[in-house]
Protein backbone atom coordinates (compact mmCIF):
# COMPACT_ATOMS: atom_id res chain seq x y z
CA UNK A 1 0.00 0.00 0.00
CA UNK A 2 1.31 3.75 -0.89
CA UNK A 3 1.95 5.44 2.35
CA UNK A 4 0.01 9.35 1.82
CA UNK A 5 1.34 12.23 1.97
CA UNK A 6 0.31 15.37 3.40
CA UNK A 7 -1.39 17.79 0.25
CA UNK A 8 0.18 20.98 1.52
CA UNK A 9 3.82 19.85 2.72
CA UNK A 10 4.04 16.35 1.60
CA UNK A 11 4.96 14.82 4.89
CA UNK A 12 4.30 10.86 4.97
CA UNK A 13 0.80 10.64 7.05
CA UNK A 14 -0.24 7.48 9.10
CA UNK A 15 -3.61 6.36 9.52
CA UNK A 16 -4.71 5.12 11.86
CA UNK A 17 -6.60 1.58 11.77
CA UNK A 18 -10.06 2.69 12.56
CA UNK A 19 -10.12 5.61 10.27
CA UNK A 20 -13.24 6.70 8.66
CA UNK A 21 -13.95 8.21 5.03
CA UNK A 22 -14.30 11.94 5.94
CA UNK A 23 -12.92 11.53 9.08
CA UNK A 24 -10.40 15.01 10.02
CA UNK A 25 -6.93 14.23 10.84
CA UNK A 26 -3.81 16.60 11.34
CA UNK A 27 -0.70 16.36 9.75
CA UNK A 28 1.80 15.74 12.45
CA UNK A 29 4.40 18.04 10.47
CA UNK A 30 2.64 20.97 9.07
CA UNK A 31 -0.17 20.59 11.44
CA UNK A 32 -2.60 21.26 8.36
CA UNK A 33 -6.00 19.83 9.20
CA UNK A 34 -6.78 17.01 6.67
CA UNK A 35 -9.78 15.14 5.65
CA UNK A 36 -9.51 11.69 4.56
CA UNK A 37 -11.48 11.36 1.21
CA UNK A 38 -11.14 8.09 0.56
CA UNK A 39 -10.00 4.59 2.65
CA UNK A 40 -9.07 2.47 -0.75
CA UNK A 41 -6.79 4.13 -1.73
CA UNK A 42 -6.31 6.24 0.62
CA UNK A 43 -6.80 10.01 -0.45
CA UNK A 44 -6.51 12.90 2.07
CA UNK A 45 -7.20 16.13 0.71
CA UNK A 46 -7.08 19.84 2.71
CA UNK A 47 -9.81 19.73 5.12
CA UNK A 48 -12.24 22.61 4.38
CA UNK A 49 -11.78 25.88 5.72
CA UNK A 50 -13.95 26.66 8.87
CA UNK A 51 -17.12 28.97 7.90
CA UNK A 52 -19.06 31.53 9.79
CA UNK A 53 -21.94 29.00 10.69
CA UNK A 54 -19.77 26.41 11.46
CA UNK A 55 -19.80 25.41 15.53
CA UNK A 56 -21.95 23.87 18.26
CA UNK B 1 -34.47 -0.08 12.37
CA UNK B 2 -32.80 2.84 10.17
CA UNK B 3 -30.70 5.70 11.51
CA UNK B 4 -29.02 8.50 9.89
CA UNK B 5 -26.41 10.69 11.09
CA UNK B 6 -25.89 13.97 9.30
CA UNK B 7 -22.81 15.10 9.14
CA UNK B 8 -20.54 17.98 7.78
CA UNK B 9 -17.29 15.79 8.32
CA UNK B 10 -16.51 12.71 10.61
CA UNK B 11 -14.57 14.37 13.96
CA UNK B 12 -14.13 12.72 17.28
CA UNK B 13 -17.77 13.34 18.43
CA UNK B 14 -19.54 11.79 15.42
CA UNK B 15 -16.88 8.88 15.78
CA UNK B 16 -17.77 8.44 19.38
CA UNK B 17 -21.40 8.40 18.61
CA UNK B 18 -21.31 5.63 15.73
CA UNK B 19 -19.49 3.10 17.86
CA UNK B 20 -22.00 3.64 20.42
CA UNK B 21 -24.95 2.72 17.86
CA UNK B 22 -22.29 -0.13 16.66
CA UNK B 23 -22.38 -1.25 20.74
CA UNK B 24 -25.99 -1.51 20.24
CA UNK B 25 -26.42 -3.22 17.30
CA UNK B 26 -26.49 -0.72 14.93
CA UNK B 27 -24.73 1.00 11.70
CA UNK B 28 -25.85 4.15 11.33
CA UNK B 29 -25.73 5.62 7.75
CA UNK B 30 -23.24 8.35 7.27
CA UNK B 31 -25.27 11.32 4.85
CA UNK B 32 -23.04 14.02 4.25
CA UNK B 33 -24.57 17.31 4.34
CA UNK B 34 -21.91 18.74 1.13
CA UNK B 35 -24.06 15.69 -0.50
CA UNK B 36 -27.78 16.77 0.23
CA UNK B 37 -29.86 18.24 -3.07
CA UNK B 38 -33.26 17.98 -1.46
CA UNK B 39 -36.56 18.33 -4.15
CA UNK B 40 -38.34 20.51 -1.72
CA UNK B 41 -41.53 20.03 -2.80
CA UNK B 42 -41.21 16.21 -3.71
CA UNK B 43 -41.32 15.04 0.15
CA UNK B 44 -39.84 12.20 1.76
CA UNK B 45 -40.12 9.48 -0.51
CA UNK B 46 -36.94 11.06 -2.28
CA UNK B 47 -33.43 9.25 -2.16
CA UNK B 48 -31.30 10.30 0.34
CA UNK B 49 -27.52 10.59 -0.31
CA UNK B 50 -27.22 7.04 1.28
CA UNK B 51 -29.62 5.65 -1.36
CA UNK B 52 -32.86 5.03 0.78
CA UNK B 53 -35.27 6.83 1.08
CA UNK B 54 -35.41 9.41 3.71
CA UNK B 55 -39.31 7.95 4.60
CA UNK B 56 -37.01 4.82 5.82
CA UNK B 57 -35.33 6.34 8.48
CA UNK B 58 -36.65 6.21 12.14
CA UNK B 59 -34.32 8.86 13.23
CA UNK B 60 -31.95 11.13 11.85
CA UNK B 61 -29.08 12.61 14.39
CA UNK B 62 -28.23 16.07 12.78
CA UNK B 63 -24.35 16.76 13.99
CA UNK B 64 -23.58 18.68 10.71
CA UNK B 65 -20.67 21.36 12.11
CA UNK B 66 -22.29 23.62 9.44
CA UNK B 67 -25.10 25.36 11.28
CA UNK B 68 -26.99 26.98 8.19
CA UNK B 69 -26.95 22.77 6.63
CA UNK B 70 -28.08 21.11 9.73
CA UNK B 71 -31.09 23.88 10.05
CA UNK B 72 -32.00 23.72 6.63
CA UNK B 73 -32.20 20.35 6.94
CA UNK B 74 -33.85 19.39 9.66
CA UNK B 75 -37.10 22.32 8.37
CA UNK B 76 -37.35 19.88 5.75
CA UNK B 77 -36.85 16.57 7.43
CA UNK B 78 -39.51 17.63 10.31
CA UNK B 79 -42.29 19.37 7.45
CA UNK B 80 -41.68 15.56 6.07
CA UNK B 81 -43.10 13.91 9.35
CA UNK B 82 -39.26 12.71 9.79
CA UNK B 83 -38.02 12.06 13.56
CA UNK B 84 -34.63 14.07 14.15
CA UNK B 85 -32.43 14.99 17.05
CA UNK B 86 -32.70 17.32 17.86
CA UNK B 87 -36.11 19.17 16.42
CA UNK B 88 -35.76 22.00 13.87
CA UNK B 89 -37.64 24.49 16.50
CA UNK B 90 -35.25 23.44 19.42
CA UNK B 91 -32.18 23.57 16.91
CA UNK B 92 -33.42 26.82 15.64
CA UNK B 93 -33.94 28.87 18.98
CA UNK B 94 -30.67 27.84 20.20
CA UNK B 95 -28.80 28.61 16.97
CA UNK B 96 -29.68 32.32 17.40
CA UNK B 97 -28.34 33.83 20.29
CA UNK B 98 -31.66 36.67 20.51
CA UNK B 99 -34.27 33.80 19.77
CA UNK B 100 -32.70 31.88 23.14
CA UNK B 101 -32.66 34.70 25.39
CA UNK B 102 -36.32 35.83 24.23
CA UNK B 103 -37.46 31.66 24.90
CA UNK B 104 -35.49 31.56 28.68
CA UNK B 105 -37.33 35.21 29.58
CA UNK B 106 -40.18 33.52 28.45
CA UNK B 107 -39.96 30.88 30.88
CA UNK B 108 -38.67 33.11 33.94
CA UNK B 109 -35.00 31.31 33.41
CA UNK B 110 -32.50 33.42 35.08
CA UNK B 111 -30.18 34.71 32.40
CA UNK B 112 -27.52 37.89 32.51
CA UNK B 113 -29.34 41.04 31.45
CA UNK B 114 -29.50 41.56 27.57
CA UNK B 115 -30.14 44.34 25.01
CA UNK B 116 -30.78 44.36 21.80
CA UNK B 117 -30.30 47.68 19.13
CA UNK B 118 -30.45 47.91 15.33
CA UNK B 119 -28.52 51.15 14.86
CA UNK B 120 -25.15 52.38 16.33
CA UNK B 121 -26.19 55.15 18.28
CA UNK B 122 -29.26 52.52 19.44
CA UNK B 123 -26.44 50.05 20.34
CA UNK B 124 -24.51 52.78 22.13
CA UNK B 125 -27.02 53.82 24.31
CA UNK B 126 -27.66 49.96 24.97
CA UNK B 127 -24.61 49.70 26.15
CA UNK B 128 -24.35 52.50 28.29
CA UNK B 129 -27.92 51.21 29.48
CA UNK B 130 -26.33 48.09 30.82
CA UNK B 131 -23.01 49.68 32.00
CA UNK B 132 -19.94 48.83 31.94
CA UNK B 133 -18.23 46.11 30.83
CA UNK B 134 -20.26 44.84 28.64
CA UNK B 135 -20.61 41.65 25.96
CA UNK B 136 -21.16 42.32 22.30
CA UNK B 137 -22.07 38.64 20.64
CA UNK B 138 -23.03 38.45 17.12
CA UNK B 139 -26.83 36.78 17.22
CA UNK B 140 -25.10 33.61 15.39
CA UNK B 141 -22.20 32.11 15.88
CA UNK B 142 -20.12 29.54 18.43
CA UNK B 143 -17.01 28.68 19.56
CA UNK B 144 -16.42 32.27 20.51
CA UNK B 145 -15.80 33.86 17.88
CA UNK B 146 -16.36 37.66 17.46
CA UNK B 147 -16.93 37.91 21.44
CA UNK B 148 -16.19 40.99 22.37
CA UNK B 149 -15.61 42.43 25.94
CA UNK B 150 -16.42 46.28 26.07
CA UNK B 151 -14.80 47.98 28.96
CA UNK B 152 -15.52 52.15 27.60
CA UNK B 153 -17.58 53.90 25.27
CA UNK B 154 -14.26 54.30 23.05
CA UNK B 155 -13.95 50.85 22.43
CA UNK B 156 -17.85 50.02 21.84
CA UNK B 157 -17.55 52.79 19.56
CA UNK B 158 -14.85 50.96 17.95
CA UNK B 159 -16.52 47.73 17.72
CA UNK B 160 -19.91 49.17 16.19
CA UNK B 161 -18.17 51.14 13.49
CA UNK B 162 -16.26 47.68 12.76
CA UNK B 163 -19.00 45.46 12.68
CA UNK B 164 -21.40 48.57 10.85
CA UNK B 165 -18.63 48.58 7.90
CA UNK B 166 -16.97 45.76 7.70
CA UNK B 167 -19.82 43.14 8.79
CA UNK B 168 -22.87 42.14 6.85
CA UNK B 169 -26.44 42.74 7.99
CA UNK B 170 -26.44 39.60 10.52
CA UNK B 171 -23.32 41.81 11.95
CA UNK B 172 -25.92 45.10 12.18
CA UNK B 173 -27.97 43.71 15.10
CA UNK B 174 -26.07 44.70 18.41
CA UNK B 175 -26.69 41.77 20.61
CA UNK B 176 -25.07 42.96 24.18
CA UNK B 177 -25.54 41.22 27.65
CA UNK B 178 -24.22 42.15 31.31
CA UNK B 179 -20.30 41.10 31.55
CA UNK B 180 -20.56 38.14 34.26
CA UNK B 181 -17.39 38.62 36.60
CA UNK B 182 -17.65 35.15 37.08
CA UNK B 183 -14.63 33.36 38.82
CA UNK B 184 -12.33 31.97 35.95
CA UNK B 185 -14.56 29.45 34.90
CA UNK B 186 -17.87 29.25 33.21
CA UNK B 187 -20.23 25.57 33.50
CA UNK B 188 -20.71 23.35 30.16
CA UNK B 189 -23.77 21.45 31.07
CA UNK B 190 -24.88 18.18 29.29
CA UNK B 191 -29.21 17.81 28.99
CA UNK B 192 -30.00 14.34 27.19
CA UNK B 193 -33.95 14.54 27.78
CA UNK B 194 -35.23 15.17 31.03
CA UNK B 195 -31.73 14.65 32.77
CA UNK B 196 -28.54 16.69 33.59
CA UNK B 197 -26.19 13.75 32.94
CA UNK B 198 -22.68 15.53 33.36
CA UNK B 199 -21.10 18.88 33.59
CA UNK B 200 -17.30 20.29 33.31
CA UNK B 201 -16.00 23.84 34.72
CA UNK B 202 -14.21 24.93 32.26
CA UNK B 203 -11.40 26.92 33.18
CA UNK B 204 -9.31 29.90 31.69
CA UNK B 205 -7.68 32.56 32.66
CA UNK B 206 -8.92 34.34 29.45
CA UNK B 207 -12.72 35.46 29.97
CA UNK B 208 -13.59 33.42 26.89
CA UNK B 209 -13.83 29.77 28.44
CA UNK B 210 -14.97 27.56 25.09
CA UNK B 211 -13.06 24.63 25.48
CA UNK B 212 -12.29 25.22 21.59
CA UNK B 213 -10.51 28.05 22.87
CA UNK B 214 -8.30 26.63 25.32
CA UNK B 215 -10.39 25.98 28.21
CA UNK B 216 -9.40 23.49 30.77
CA UNK B 217 -12.27 20.95 31.98
CA UNK B 218 -13.01 19.53 34.81
CA UNK B 219 -16.25 17.81 36.98
CA UNK B 220 -18.64 19.97 37.87
CA UNK B 221 -21.28 18.25 40.68
CA UNK B 222 -24.42 18.38 38.94
CA UNK B 223 -26.08 19.85 41.95
CA UNK B 224 -30.25 19.77 42.17
CA UNK B 225 -29.86 23.37 41.52
CA UNK B 226 -28.04 23.02 38.59
CA UNK B 227 -29.55 20.14 37.15
CA UNK B 228 -33.05 21.97 37.76
CA UNK B 229 -32.03 24.83 36.15
CA UNK B 230 -30.87 23.30 33.22
CA UNK B 231 -33.79 21.06 32.99
CA UNK B 232 -35.95 24.43 32.99
CA UNK B 233 -33.31 25.97 30.32
CA UNK B 234 -33.76 22.91 28.12
CA UNK B 235 -37.40 22.64 28.10
CA UNK B 236 -37.67 26.55 27.67
CA UNK B 237 -36.37 25.96 24.01
CA UNK B 238 -38.38 22.45 23.27
CA UNK B 239 -35.92 19.97 24.82
CA UNK B 240 -33.13 17.32 23.73
CA UNK B 241 -29.94 16.85 23.82
CA UNK B 242 -28.61 19.97 24.20
CA UNK B 243 -24.77 21.32 25.66
CA UNK B 244 -25.82 24.24 28.65
CA UNK B 245 -23.67 26.89 29.19
CA UNK B 246 -23.99 28.12 32.96
CA UNK B 247 -22.41 31.14 34.13
CA UNK B 248 -21.76 31.64 38.04
CA UNK B 249 -22.07 35.60 39.21
CA UNK B 250 -20.32 37.13 42.27
CA UNK B 251 -23.18 36.23 44.64
CA UNK B 252 -23.05 32.45 43.52
CA UNK B 253 -26.00 32.68 41.48
CA UNK B 254 -26.24 30.81 38.28
CA UNK B 255 -27.30 32.26 34.82
CA UNK B 256 -28.06 30.95 31.18
CA UNK B 257 -25.21 32.13 28.87
CA UNK B 258 -26.18 29.99 25.81
CA UNK B 259 -27.35 26.51 24.76
CA UNK B 260 -26.02 24.89 21.83
CA UNK B 261 -28.00 22.09 20.42
CA UNK B 262 -24.98 19.68 18.13
CA UNK B 263 -22.91 19.43 21.68
CA UNK B 264 -19.18 18.95 21.35
CA UNK B 265 -18.39 16.50 24.69
CA UNK B 266 -14.59 14.83 23.43
CA UNK B 267 -13.16 16.11 26.19
CA UNK B 268 -15.96 15.75 28.95
CA UNK B 269 -16.68 12.17 28.93
CA UNK B 270 -13.04 11.82 30.77
CA UNK B 271 -13.44 14.21 33.44
CA UNK B 272 -17.10 13.11 34.15
CA UNK B 273 -16.79 9.62 33.89
CA UNK B 274 -20.25 9.72 32.50
CA UNK B 275 -20.26 7.87 28.94
CA UNK B 276 -21.72 10.56 27.14
CA UNK B 277 -21.65 9.50 23.69
CA UNK B 278 -24.10 6.30 24.88
CA UNK B 279 -26.17 8.19 26.92
CA UNK B 280 -26.75 10.29 23.34
CA UNK B 281 -27.33 6.82 21.45
CA UNK B 282 -29.47 5.32 24.00
CA UNK B 283 -32.02 8.70 24.50
CA UNK B 284 -32.03 8.94 20.63
CA UNK B 285 -33.34 4.99 20.31
CA UNK B 286 -35.62 5.26 23.28
CA UNK B 287 -37.48 8.29 21.35
CA UNK B 288 -37.99 5.96 18.86
CA UNK B 289 -39.22 3.57 21.45
CA UNK B 290 -36.10 1.07 21.24
CA UNK B 291 -35.15 0.41 24.65
CA UNK B 292 -31.80 -0.92 26.01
Amino acid sequence: MTTPHCPECDAEISIPANAMENELISCPDCGTELEIISLNPITLDLAPEVEEDWGE
Amino acid sequence: MRIGILITHIRAEEKLLISAFQARGIEPDIILDRDLNFDVIAGSGQLAPSGVAWSEYDVVMERSVSTSRGLYALALLNSWGIATINRYDTASICADKLRTTIALAQAGVPQPSTRVAFDPDSAMKAIGDLGYPAVLKPVTGSWGRLLARVNDSDSAEAIIEHRQTLGDYNHHTYYVQSYINKPGRDIRAFVVGDRTICAIYRTSPHWITNTARGGQASNCPVTPELNDLCIRAAQAVGGGILAIDVLEDADGQLLINEINHTMEFRNSSAPTGVDIPTEVVNHALNTIGVTA
